[in-house]
């Protein structure tokens, strides 16, 4: 009874006594670099959604306002739908692809490392590169027809997932194909026994024991989807622009992040307030997406 | 029956092996554009470059002055990755390893806070650390890195957590009876143990750092330090026509390396991504 106890413990006095006393080199400095990176910015965040500033010494407490201009700024609107849509058909194309990609590949294909290898490779490259070597492509197919990736809305979105499924299956494949892997093979045989088809097998068998990695990679690509900002700005950079009969510019392109970072910096410095209230919203609406997908999809898992 | 079975797995493989192909295709326009004069590079994109357009080592060499000197900018990016993911590797394993070890509110606090940061986008705190940096001094290369022991702390404390919390506490129990102090305990001991997730965070950590744009955008004191990712989107953002050939011939020296350590390390990699996905 007792051996149970220690084996399941965690921890015990006569470690835990004299490692409390290195607290000053154990945790200190881990716990002071995340207060400045990140738990004081965290806090003075919030704070400052509710104030009028431009710098940080200068913020006026006013309340809800800022949340209210936040919700009827045209563009912000705009660059919620046009996230919500690109992180739908992403999430779609990426995990059906690299589901498929995983599944041909863990089906004793010859040369399937080397596959492996080129699909992931793209990951290493980061997202301004991506853009920029993406634009160049779009660009120079695009330009044959005398137009360009920047003069077309639609293009940059599909763009866009051009894009992201060229970067990210290789990622999600590596997910999809440890899963596969993890599948029992006596019940891939006893299904084979039973006459099961190799539709039936996959529909009933092999995706229902894989249902955690699918939770993760859905998790996954619907937060990188709503969170994208590099290969964003780098390929299209919210191009083209149109200009509304009240003056204003609408950034057709634009996603949340970037219309958050275009809010920060860009000229009108009074709007800082109301670009610290989108960011609020937008952390919790990806952390919000983010639980509320992981309760719905672990509800589908195979209890084991 | 065994035969059809051949069939379907060769048409798969002639299917992945095009799918391949288009794959590499982007970096092979690279390596191509950045031997084309400038103006070739948006008409004949998917050309060889031929006696017309070749270049030689023009872009090259127009590249490495433009917009600042480019292996500054390459100096930096290491700098920052390598002291980041050292940093993050030392200081978040020992964190990890007192917060499991140490039964207190204040430790359950910091694990809590590591989890929650992970759901929190770089938007939500970008502009009040990047004041917050600039105000301690953290707007250097050599001083970054404690902002992205900071920002980075979480999902590291939660993988090395993770693991500290499986291994047997009767291993470390022995040791201390033998007279170990706790940072012999740490270093000889745990640490050995800790090898494969050390691994994994390091290559995550790596991978984030070198190709990370935003936070040394925004931290860093732009005036006199660039990272590569920074120096590829300025020369882009400040000039009226681009250098197309030249922003290729750079973007390509700065893929090879990152192309060469996956070649390398491409194990570990694979390995330290499926490790790290499993945080959800």
């Amino acid at each position: 009874m007792k051996k149970q106890r220690d084996a399941a413990a965690v921890t015990s006095r006569l470690i835990s006594r004299p490692i409390r006393r290195m607290f000053p080199l154990f945790l200190l400095p881990m716990v002071a670099s995340f207060a400045i990176g990140f738990v004081w910015p965290f806090i003075h965040g919030i704070y400052l959604s509710f104030c009028q500033f431009r710098t940080t010494s200068d913020a006026e407490f006013i309340g809800f306002g800022n949340y209210l201009k936040a919700l009827q700024d045209q563009t912000f609107m705009h660059s919620f739908w046009y996230t919500a849509l690109y992180a739908i058909v992403s999430l779609v194309l990426i995990n059906v692809l690299a589901f498929t990609v995983a599944y041909a590949l863990t089906q004793k294909i010859r040369g399937a490392n080397i596959f492996r290898t080129v699909f992931f490779m793209p990951n290493l490259i980061g997202g301004i590169v991506l853009g920029y070597i993406w634009s160049m492509i779009f660009d120079g197919i695009l330009g044959k027809y005398g137009t360009s990736i920047v003069l077309n809305s639609t293009y940059g979105f599909w763009g866009l997932i051009i894009l992201m499924c060229w970067q990210q299956i290789g990622y999600m494949m590596i997910i999809y194909i440890a899963g596969l892997q993890a599948v029992p093979e006596d019940m891939l045989e006893a299904a084979h026994i039973d006459g099961a088809t190799k539709w039936q097998t996959l529909f009933h068998v092999t995706i229902p024991n894989v249902m955690p990695s699918i939770t993760i990679c859905m998790f996954l690509s619907l937060t990188n989807g709503f969170k994208l900002f590099d290969q964003n700005l780098a390929l299209t950079g919210g191009q083209p622009f149109i200009i509304n009969p009240d003056g204003s510019t609408l950034k057709t392109t634009e996603m949340l992040a970037l219309n958050i970072y275009n809010t920060f910096y860009g000229q009108n410095t009074a709007a800082r307030g109301v670009a610290q209230a989108k960011a609020v919203l937008f952390f919790v609406l990806v952390a919000g997406l983010g639980l509320l997908q992981l309760t719905s999809t672990r509800k589908k898992e195979v209890q084991q | 029956m065994k035969k059809s079975k051949n069939l379907g797995r060769t048409i798969v493989t002639a299917i992945l092996s095009v799918i391949s192909v288009i794959y590499v295709l982007p970096v092979v326009a690279v390596v191509l554009n950045s031997f084309k004069i400038n103006t070739f590079v948006k008409t004949d994109t998917f050309a060889f470059p031929n006696a017309e357009s070749f270049a030689g080592w023009d872009n090259f060499i127009t590249g490495m002055t433009l917009g600042g000197t480019f292996w500054t900018s390459v100096f930096y990016s290491l700098v920052i990755t390598v002291l980041s993911t050292a940093l993050i590797l030392l200081f978040t394993s020992m964190a990890a390893w007192y917060i499991s070890r140490v039964d207190s509110s204040f430790c359950r606090a910091v694990y809590f806070l590591c989890v929650f940061s992970m759901v929190v986008p770089f938007q939500m705190v970008m502009f009040t650390l990047s004041k917050t940096a600039d105000k301690l001094g953290f707007d250097t290369p050599w001083t970054i890195p404690v902002i992205y022991l900071g920002f980075g702390a979480g999902l590291a404390v939660f993988m090395f957590t993770g693991f500290v919390k499986s291994v047997p506490l009767s291993i470390e129990e022995a040791a201390v009876i033998d007279g170990c102090g706790p940072l012999r305990t740490f270093f000889s001991v745990v640490v050995p143990m800790l090898k494969p997730t050390m691994i994994s965070v390091g290559i995550l950590e790596i991978m984030w750092v070198w190709n990370d744009y935003l936070l040394p955008y925004l931290v860093l004191d732009r005036t006199k330090y660039m990272t590569i990712p920074i120096h590829i989107q300025y020369l882009k953002g400040s000039y009226g026509t681009v250098d197309l050939g030249a922003t290729m011939a750079l973007i390509l020296l700065s893929i090879i390396p990152v192309i060469v350590f996956y070649l390398c390390c491409q194990k570990h990699i694979i390995k330290g991504v499926a490790a790290g996905a499993v945080k959800g």
